[in-house]
């Protein structure tokens, strides 16, 4: 096992908490604009984090489409990863297997996919297409559609391009394959118009809190997300996660990864001020589905080290404020870590998947 | 003295047909990143006012077995458009989004969002698609019977319009103080039914920098015409020559009273093909060496196959074209092609090809060589200038959709050679005037709440 945490961040508008935007270095007219993406994504980079996660939905609260503000924000970056959510229960998985892979390409290598199930009935409006099923039936359909984006990645072999001169062929066609996939809610026949992205499976990712979601991410996930009370609930699901695993025989690791909500700055009651600030502003405390870490980064750092000896691979740290919280996390959380021997000091590989140890896999359909 | 009219120019990232030559050594990747930053960037380099990539949403099949011979696989339109608009700063970002296997809200988002991330850069050129061969890659994989098309594509374009117009633009006020964040509490609310879309709730992306995207539109039937008259800003056409260009655009043109437009409110855009030589000798010899490239005998016996709709691998592409008729029931040969649609009198095709080539001996493939050509502009840079020029003033367009043969370095010479000489003549920008794609093609922003007008 590594020494070294893997550490995200969770980028929604100016931060989780209702009442950031209104925070005095909040920019909430900016958050519709390339610019605004691109600063908070390289501040998150000048950290070395391991990744950014962009929130998404069909619905409220005013937001641009996740997988273009990746897409806007990978030539802009050159070390980190980028996962945009996607909600899987009304979109077309040809379409988001394509337009990932193409994140792929256009960011070297960098490109993950958080998928996302809604089971809001005004999503569904929005879309006009029915009332969705219940959580067990959404997240079966999940399933189903992270293994359509797979086989869609796996549909073109890496040398399938050949360039034939002697013959004439561009491509080897015995290298490209129709995915056939055929399910309760969909079929899909492929192959992909979108060759194999660099990393050849860009990582899927999910946001876990019970039994059934933790089962999605045993069985299709490379990352999951969970939202642990403690150290102990989160070996609890550690192993829940790991035991679904088994039962699908999945060779592949997966990695856990904690959420926490954040509020930090470098005096603990300055932290604690600004929290009850935001909650006042907000006329209700902000209660999250994410255990809340408010401090310094130092005890953070404290925190983070003893739930990792649980099991946990690392953390996805969702910032109260945006950028307040940001700035705390990569430039007074990474550097206490990297005293620590905890965190690395700059990007050891190219790709997503090599920032998480993980190899290229092998195509399921090669010879 | 009047003002010479302004030509647009436009880029089409060479596509998965066999016009884009893979056998070239200076061929580059289709699919990588760089590729793409190359062209827009060349593209903006000479001022264009929009680069076009375009979509096929099922790899083409023929006999059966999946097309080998030409360029294929391409990225996702929107995802790599707004990785462009990150390499670039004023090109307009144009796609083909099909709107068959799609619904309105999401795509309306997508191109919200690519409008925001570009800073008023997005155009969508609006198809659907009729095959349930590309159905079978999606969830929504129902189609469409043909004389319903436009129809599917007036009511996603107007609803999604309508999405795009529940925002004004002055909803976001983000008074910290005031803890107001939308100063319309309502921004985004709709409520839309009709035969193909039963939808309501909030749209979630605030307006964007050009309102909506610029719409283009590619049908060149009746149907599409009127289509692109009541709705579209630009219409991609075939007619690149002087008759029929004039006729196109004069009749196009003239549809547009009848939904209150003015002749200057759509621009119409033949696709053009150029080769380029020091001499007009040399250009010839150039051009003929880029079609032999672009149509070897395996293909020119493919190509032949779409139009017969028959395994014609027997013949030889050096010989003489086959005695026997076309096959003239449903096609079956080619799949995924929208070529093999424009022969709609195969049988008779193939009596008038026969003729032509048995009158001046050519073999199959110098046939196809022919009958297939696509070279709008082959001369010198000066030449070509005054062609592009002459058109463009004789109202057989507004300006051209260049198709280059190479990636990604296709457009180099153009934007090298032949740009400059139409700055010369005071016909092209040599700077961009405004940020935005509506800026450079002169067309009005739009208003909230304009939507798809029917004809008066």
């Amino acid at each position: 096992m590594s020494a070294h945490l893997h550490l995200g961040v969770a980028l929604d508008g100016t931060g989780r908490h209702p009442a950031a935007w209104r925070e005095p270095d909040a920019r909430p007219a900016e958050q519709f604009t390339a610019r605004y993406w691109t600063d908070l994504v390289r501040e998150a980079e000048a950290g070395t984090l391991d990744f950014v996660t962009f929130e998404d939905a069909l619905g409220p609260p005013e937001r641009l489409d996740a997988v273009l503000v990746a897409a806007r924000v990978a030539p802009a970056t050159h070390g980190i990863g980028l996962i945009p959510t996607v909600t899987v229960t009304h979109t077309e998985p040809f379409h988001v297997s394509k337009a990932i892979a193409t994140l792929d390409y256009v960011s070297e290598g960098r490109a993950g996919v958080r998928v996302r199930v809604s089971a809001r009935p005004e999503e569904a409006r929005h879309v006009g297409r029915r009332t969705p099923g219940d959580a067990g039936e959404l997240l079966a359909e999940a399933a189903d559609y992270v293994e359509v984006l797979r086989r869609l990645w796996d549909s073109w072999e890496d040398d399938a391009e050949i360039r034939d001169a002697a013959t004439g062929r561009f491509v080897d066609r015995d290298k490209l394959h129709y995915i056939d996939f055929s399910g309760r809610w969909f079929s899909v026949r492929g192959p992909s118009i979108t060759p194999r992205p660099p990393q050849g499976q860009p990582l899927v990712t999910a946001l876990a809190h019970r039994a059934d979601p933790y089962r999605l991410v045993g069985t299709s996930a490379d990352l999951g997300f969970v939202t642990p009370r403690d150290a102990a609930h989160a070996r609890a699901i550690v192993g829940e996660i790991c035991a679904a695993r088994d039962d699908a025989r999945r060779e592949e690791g997966v990695h856990v990864l904690a959420d926490l909500l954040v509020y930090l700055d470098d005096d603990a009651g300055a932290a604690a001020a600004r929290r009850a600030r935001l909650d006042a502003r907000a006329g209700t405390p902000y209660e999250s589905d994410a255990a809340a870490f408010t401090g310094t980064p130092a005890q953070l750092a404290d925190l983070l080290l003893e739930w990792r000896d649980a099991g946990l691979s690392g953390f996805r740290l969702r910032p109260a404020a945006l950028p307040h919280d940001l700035r705390q996390i990569t430039r007074g959380l990474v550097p206490e870590l990297r005293r620590r021997g905890a965190f690395r000091t700059r990007y050891e590989a190219a790709t997503l998947r090599g920032l998480f140890g993980l190899p290229r896999p092998a195509n399921r359909y090669a010879a | 003295m009047t003002r010479r009219k302004q030509i647009h120019l436009a880029a089409h990232f060479p596509g998965v047909n066999n016009t884009t030559v893979w056998s070239d050594p200076r061929s580059g990747s289709h699919i990588a990143f760089s590729s793409f930053r190359h062209f827009a960037q060349t593209a903006e380099r000479a001022k264009f006012d929009f680069l076009f990539l375009a979509e096929g949403l099922r790899l083409r099949e023929q006999n059966g077995r999946i097309y080998d011979l030409d360029v294929m696989g391409r990225p996702d339109t929107f995802t790599v458009l707004a990785a462009l608009a990150a390499v670039t700063d004023r090109i307009g970002l144009a796609g083909t989004i099909n709107s068959t296997f799609n619904e309105p809200y999401e795509v309306a988002r997508q191109f919200a969002s690519l409008d925001h991330l570009s800073g008023g850069r997005s155009a969508w050129n609006v198809v659907t698609s009729w095959d349930a061969f590309t159905g079978e890659n999606f969830r929504r994989g129902g189609f469409l019977p043909q004389d319903q098309r436009y129809e599917r594509a007036r009511t996603f374009l107007r609803t999604a319009f309508e999405l795009f117009d529940t925002w004004r633009g002055d909803e976001v006020v983000a008074d910290k103080e005031a803890g107001v964040f939308l100063g319309d509490p309502d921004a985004g609310a709709f409520a839309h039914r009709d035969a193909h879309f039963d939808i309501a709730g909030r749209f979630n992306v605030p307006r964007a920098p050009q309102g909506r995207p610029v719409i283009f539109q590619a049908g060149d039937s009746e149907e599409g015409r009127e289509f692109a008259a009541s709705a579209a800003d630009a219409i991609f056409s075939r007619h690149g020559t002087l008759a029929e260009g004039r006729a196109f655009y004069a009749d196009v043109k003239g549809r547009l009273a009848a939904y209150g437009r003015g002749r200057d409110e759509l621009l119409i855009l033949p696709a053009a093909t150029f080769v380029l030589g020091d001499t007009e000798d040399e250009a010839r010899e150039r051009a003929r060496e880029v079609r032999l490239a672009q149509v070897s005998g395996q293909t020119a016996i493919r190509f032949l196959e779409q139009v017969w709709n028959r395994d014609l691998s027997a013949y030889d592409p050096d010989g003489p074209l086959p005695e026997i008729d076309p096959d003239p029931g449903e096609h079956t040969v080619a799949r995924g092609r929208a070529s093999v649609r424009m022969y709609r009198d195969p049988v008779a095709t193939a009596r008038e090809w026969r003729e032509r080539a048995a009158a001046r001996n050519l073999s199959i493939r110098e046939l196809i060589i022919e009958v297939t050509g696509r070279q709008t502009f082959v001369g010198t840079p000066a030449s070509v200038a005054t062609a592009i020029d002459d058109l463009v003033q004789a109202d057989a367009a507004d300006g051209f959709i260049l198709v280059p043969h190479l990636t990604p370095g296709g457009l180099d010479e153009f934007a090298d050679r032949v740009v400059p000489l139409l700055q010369e003549r005071g016909v092209f920008r040599t700077e961009y005037t405004g940020p935005t794609l509506r800026d450079h093609l002169g067309l009005p922003a739009p208003a909230p709440g304009r939507t798809v007008r029917a004809a008066s």
